[in-house]
């Protein structure tokens, strides 16, 4: 079947098979961010926005994103490389697989609520798994970033 | 890995109700529970098209589509109001908000599954369910009844006042729950439901009317001990029976204290 | 020192946080043959028949592979090295099947729908045989799960196939049943830990193609490249020369990656067949048929003197192998000799252990391998003697913990040549207020807080075994190439290792590139595995430094005509020290690239006899509920011994992802089978990892011996982050609730009824 989907702002259109998955769908046009990590929705590695909204792309077939936009940590690449560093500035991004997930469902977070209390951030980002860093790290890494963009103090340690 | 050979946006709820008559075809709702399953699907019909994903408030009810997000349902101002933030509490531990984005109302309904925190929360509301086909039913009668072909186009709760209290216990905190319960009270009537045990969701009115009495430690005490007696439960991977027992007892009592206007 | 103990980002954070295209499934890859693999749906059987016709015809398939076509040559898929004490007990594929999920064939095709197609087609006739689901019937039970004739075992670990034994081990020291009896207080428990999932993000997979050279190129998701080259060539039966491994970016191990899990499968495809081919394990694979820790059932008796003198240590361990033999012999050791050396000055101990074959899927190696059940189950029954004699753990073990200078019997006979286990107790006892609130308070609402402790100690390598080596090469413009055979499986061992050498080499940290691990290209390392990856590999990475710079030293001598012994290395010039003449060091370079026979490179190994332990203490506060049994983790403080912590970020971070790991086995995850021997947490959704929400607040700090014998004083910390949540954490439920818990994990329901049974 035929869609034609905005992937980061351009509009791939293309024949699909009806049960291609969103994610796969991704993967295949050039967004390898997206992750596959279970296949229960569990884990939030395949979270992509979907009509802005953050989403398991594992979940959505790909049809239904027919004529709707799509959008990858590859056209958020600006907004990832300044949160990321707060991120890499604790170590805690480690083997990085659920780094993209991640990223996306905080940048959710943060355009939802630009000042979100610790307890509003874990619960947010509750559907992202992370096996490396205990979570700890990254919490302290959106912290201070958080903390930037406010344009208050910085703590933030600029390391080479 | 769920197989699709065709894939329909419906046009009409006409439509859609004709192609899911075929016992191969399946309306795809927010297709999490769909995609775990093996069965090959010839056509997934997919309703959002229909604008049925917008919960509506009149004067007397709360008109919830089908396809409305649990999210969106979570976030709802007026509902939780009227809920006491209940129907939040019933949503918050749902795996994750990407998830919540695209699990459905209708889904989780439809589907009466016996984790459900969302079939737990609205049968303690007055909450009717309008099917394509079958019209208009109370969700307890839905509840009862084996899936069939037909379609559920929205969930109509009347805002009937009512006092409302949710409690859940499971084993980490983004969990299926091993038990829920829901209270709800209007004026000195009151109904516990309680579910996941591991079975659906069962409605446990206050025939013997302990609470109209008042709310006190004792006779929330007298209640919940009514209320597990009542049920039957089940064990199975993640609890066995004897401890759900004990727990529709406590979250029983925690909720009719809370509800009664203790901080716990 | 400009890098070493600096909290440097990792070399590869702005890839990652960017999602760059680095892993293996991101690479290149149209074309290849998708593979996968059809499963045994018992426990224990025989392969009748299988009937290929109707999956072969399947457009698109291009081959199904039965035991019929796999060579009969056994081996073991344990990254270990060389002799491996595992038993060679493995085919490719067997017609006796061991569990389910053990490999029945391997389908192999164009397209994902079509594999799975041809996998539904696959018509198998098993003969099912009485499977072995407890551990405990396992040993001399008449039924073999290994009875072949050659099945073998090429180093003495007390292997017996015709009694379902992998290992077995009897050591001791000193009279332990007459000490035990002279003691004033004994306890004695049991305590059973189960086969966590390491469930690392990233699962299984692995690439494999022939290059122009028809060798057999293997890229693989592996923390093992040169065991994976062993393994392969053995188990296909071809010279190790025809064989490259390599790996890409990783997402993630603790161990799962150390056995080589999903390689010899597109290996013996693309050998067969010439075309390159790949194969991803799914989630539910990496849950019932990989290679997690093993089950363990340790019984411990420890006495002391009325006055706290811990005078003798008693431990046996059960160890359940499962299917295959893998790490069952190498694991077990740890259990006793990574937990009973805690405590220094014993009058006697002994450690008694047999490991057993049975009917669910392989153990292997997951962080802490052996030493987390151990140390589990010794500190569980030192805190109850605690208890016992009324006084308070931590003091306990302030007076009976082994000392920097000790010797440690239980521990191969080395001396403890760096300890800070005393500053770190006493800096965790404070940090987390544990004189208030030892041992617990009961709240106004009903609900108990309390506190527990809980130390650990690992290894750093593996003694006079594991070996790391580093090349180092001075490139022309004066900037320098490092090439290490360890894998970088997201840790940041290729940054700490960059550290080490900037600092030797007194240059700028952007001034070197690492290469990661190529059997091709690197030189020979034992792995990732067994913490070694600092301590040994960063030793090496020191001594080639050294090397090269005295290379530099004498053909700088040459160049600049004086004594080798007047000059002196200063990072990007060598200069005279008393004297004007000096050459850059981009100068030198470039000077070897025309008219010159030295050779500006070096390589050296490193191997040491010793694995000089870190520690850790871990202290845990919880708020229990007496009525649901539900546990809420307020605080987890942790203080660790690791030497010099050569990038106190990544160290830190290592920390709080093995507490929460190990959170995770203390109180969540739960491994449970039916009784067909089916595993049922086959999902992210029935084995439950910690998410956000399951962890509270979790403190991080350090108290650094110096370790003389590593670089720059460094010893480990890869895998004991790992140990302390689970003795911690059962000790603070014990204080809460006066329930002692010795089965993992310790869930809401034990707590809530067990609490309920006892009024």
């Amino acid at each position: 079947m035929k869609v034609g989907i905005y992937v980061n702002g351009k509009k791939i259109a293309t024949d699909i098979a009806p049960d291609l998955l969103l994610i796969d769908f991704l993967r295949n046009h050039g967004c390898k961010s997206v992750k596959r990590g279970c296949e229960t929705g569990n884990c939030g590695l395949c979270t992509v926005f979907l009509e802005d909204k953050p989403v398991l792309s594992c979940a959505v077939p790909a049809a239904r994103a027919d004529r709707c936009q799509v959008v990858t940590l590859e056209g958020l690449q600006e907004e990832a490389a300044e949160f990321g560093a707060f991120i890499a500035d604790q170590g805690a991004e480690q083997c990085g697989f659920c780094n993209p997930g991640l990223l996306m469902n905080a940048i959710a977070l943060f355009r939802e609520n630009p000042d979100p209390a610790e307890d509003e951030i874990r619960e947010y980002l509750a559907g992202n798994l992370c096996r490396c860093s205990g979570y700890e790290g990254q919490l302290r890494g959106m912290r201070t970033y958080l903390d930037f963009k406010k344009g208050g103090k910085t703590g933030h340690e600029v390391c080479e | 890995m769920l197989t699709l050979k065709d894939y329909v946006r419906a046009e009409s709820l006409t439509q859609a109700y004709e192609l899911n008559q075929k016992k191969s075809n399946r309306i795809l709702g927010g297709m999490l529970w769909l995609k775990m399953t093996h069965l090959p699907v010839q056509t997934g019909i997919d309703l959002s098209g229909l604008r049925l994903n917008t919960i509506e408030e009149t004067p007397d009810e709360f008109l919830i589509g089908c396809m409305t997000p649990l999210r969106d349902l979570e976030l709802h101002q007026e509902l939780n109001r009227y809920t006491q933030g209940a129907v939040r509490e019933s949503l918050r531990h749902i795996v994750g908000v990407q998830f919540r984005n695209l699990a459905t109302v209708g889904g989780s309904t439809f589907g009466r599954f016996g984790f459900s925190d969302v079939l737990t929360m609205l049968m303690a509301l007055d909450t009717d369910v309008e099917l394509y086909s079958g019209g208009i039913l109370s969700l307890a009668q839905f509840a009862a009844m084996a899936p069939d072909r037909d379609i559920l186009i929205r969930i109509r709760i009347k805002k009937t006042p009512r006092k409302s209290v949710y409690l859940s216990h499971r084993n980490s905190q983004t969990d299926l729950p091993v038990l829920t319960c829901a209270l709800s009270g209007c004026g000195s009537k009151f109904q516990a439901v309680i579910g996941a045990r591991p079975g659906r969701a069962v409605r446990i009115p206050d025939e013997q009317r302990i609470l109209s009495e008042g709310i006190t430690s004792n006779t929330a005490d007298r209640f919940a001990e009514y209320v597990s007696r009542q049920i039957v439960t089940g064990t199975n991977m993640r609890a066995s029976a004897d401890y759900r027992r004990h727990l529709a007892e406590v979250l029983t009592r925690r909720a009719v204290l809370t509800m009664g206007g203790e901080r716990l | 020192m400009k890098y070493v103990n600096k909290p440097i980002r990792k070399m590869d954070a702005m890839a990652l946080v960017t999602g760059k295209p680095v892993y293996l499934e991101d690479l290149p890859d149209a074309g290849y043959l998708i593979v996968k693999l059809l499963r045994s749906p018992h426990a224990h059987a025989m392969i009748e028949s299988i009937d290929a016709w109707t999956a072969l015809a399947v457009p698109g398939i291009e081959a199904v592979y039965t035991w019929e076509d796999v060579p009969e040559e056994r081996f073991t898929m344990a990254g270990q090295t060389w002799p491996e004490p595992s038993p060679h007990d493995r085919l490719i594929l067997d017609r006796h099947l061991r569990h389910v999920g053990d490999p029945v064939a391997i389908v192999a095709g164009t397209t994902e729908k079509a594999v799975d197609r041809a996998l539904r087609n696959l018509r198998v006739n098993y003969q099912i045989l009485p499977a072995i689901l407890d551990f405990h019937e396992a040993k001399d039970n008449p039924v073999q799960i290994h009875p072949e004739e050659t099945w073998e075992s090429l180093v003495p670990v007390g292997a017996d196939n015709r009694r379902n034994l992998c290992a077995c081990e009897k050591l001791s020291e000193g009279d332990i049943d007459q000490v035990l009896a002279e003691c004033d207080v004994v306890v004695s428990g049991t305590y059973h830990t189960k086969a966590n999932q390491q469930a690392m993000m990233e699962t299984f997979r692995t690439k494999c193609f022939l290059d122009p050279y028809g060798r057999l190129n293997i890229v693989s998701s592996t923390q093992i490249v040169f065991h994976v080259r062993r393994i392969v060539a053995h188990a296909l039966g071809i010279h190790k020369s025809m064989i490259r491994v390599q790996k890409p970016r990783i997402g993630g191990g603790f161990g799962a990656k150390q056995t080589a899990v999903s390689e010899i499968y597109p290996a013996f495809v693309t050998w067969k067949t010439g075309k390159p081919s790949k194969i991803v394990f799914t989630r539910e694979e990496s849950q019932i048929a990989s290679s997690p820790r093993h089950e363990m059932e340790i019984s411990v008796r420890v006495g002391a003197t009325k006055d706290g003198r811990i005078r003798g240590m008693d431990v046996y361990t059960l160890s359940n192998t499962g299917a295959y033999g893998e790490h069952g012999p190498t694991t077990v050791g740890l259990s006793g000799h990574k937990s009973i050396p805690l405590y220094g000055a014993l009058d006697a101990f002994r450690f008694d252990y047999e490991v057993v074959y049975s009917n669910v899927m392989s153990a292997g190696a997951y962080r802490g391998y052996g030493a987390t059940q151990g140390i589990f189950a010794v500190e569980s029954a030192v805190n109850e003697l605690a208890a016992k004699l009324d006084m308070d753990p931590v003091h306990l073990r302030e007076m009976n913990m082994v000392r920097e200078g000790q010797a440690m019997p239980a521990y191969y006979g080395e001396m403890n040549t760096s300890c800070a286990l005393d500053r770190c107790i006493a800096k965790a006892k404070e940090m987390i207020g544990w004189e208030e609130k030892y041992p617990r308070r009961i709240l106004e609402n009903g609900k108990i807080r309390s506190v527990g402790v809980g130390m650990a100690m690992q290894g750093s390598g593996i003694s006079g075994i594991d070996v790391g080596s580093a090349s180092l090469k001075l490139e022309d413009d004066g900037c320098y190439t490092l090439a290490v055979g360890a894998a970088d499986m997201g840790t940041g061992c290729d940054t700490i290792l960059a550290q080490i050498a900037a600092d030797c080499l007194e240059c700028d940290l952007d001034r070197l590139t690492v290469l990661g691990a190529d059997t091709d290209a690197s030189p020979y390392d034992s792995g990732s595995y067994a913490s070694s990856t600092t301590y040994i590999t960063g030793k090496a990475v020191e001594k080639v430094c050294d090397s090269l710079r005295q290379k530099l030293l004498t053909e700088a001598a040459g160049v600049l005509s004086c004594p080798t012994a007047e000059l002196c290395f200063q990072g990007q010039e060598i200069l005279q020290v008393e004297g004007d003449a000096k050459i850059s060091l981009a100068d030198l370079a470039a000077r070897s690239q025309c008219g010159c026979e030295a050779s500006f490179q070096a390589v050296e190994s490193h191997f040491s006899p010793v694995s000089p332990p870190p520690y850790m203490v871990g202290m845990a506060e919880i708020e229990l509920d007496p009525e649901t049994g539900a546990v809420e983790l307020l605080d987890y403080v942790a203080v660790v011994d690791c030497g010099t912590a050569i990038n106190p970020n990544l160290a830190r971070v290592q920390a709080e992802g093995g507490i929460v790991q190990g959170i995770g086995m203390a109180l969540f995850e739960d491994i449970q089978y039916n009784s067909h021997g089916r595993m049922l947490n086959n999902s992210l959704m029935q084995y439950k990892l910690p998410s956000r929400l399951d962890m509270g607040r979790l403190r991080v700090e350090f108290e650094s011996s110096y370790e003389h014998s590593g670089p720059f004083g460094a010893k480990s910390i890869g895998e004991i982050v790992i140990n302390t949540p689970a003795p911690a954490l059962a000790h603070a439920i014990a204080n809460a609730t006066g329930l002692w818990f010795k089965e993992l994990p310790i869930t809401s329901e034990k707590i809530a009824m067990g609490l309920k049974q006892r009024k």
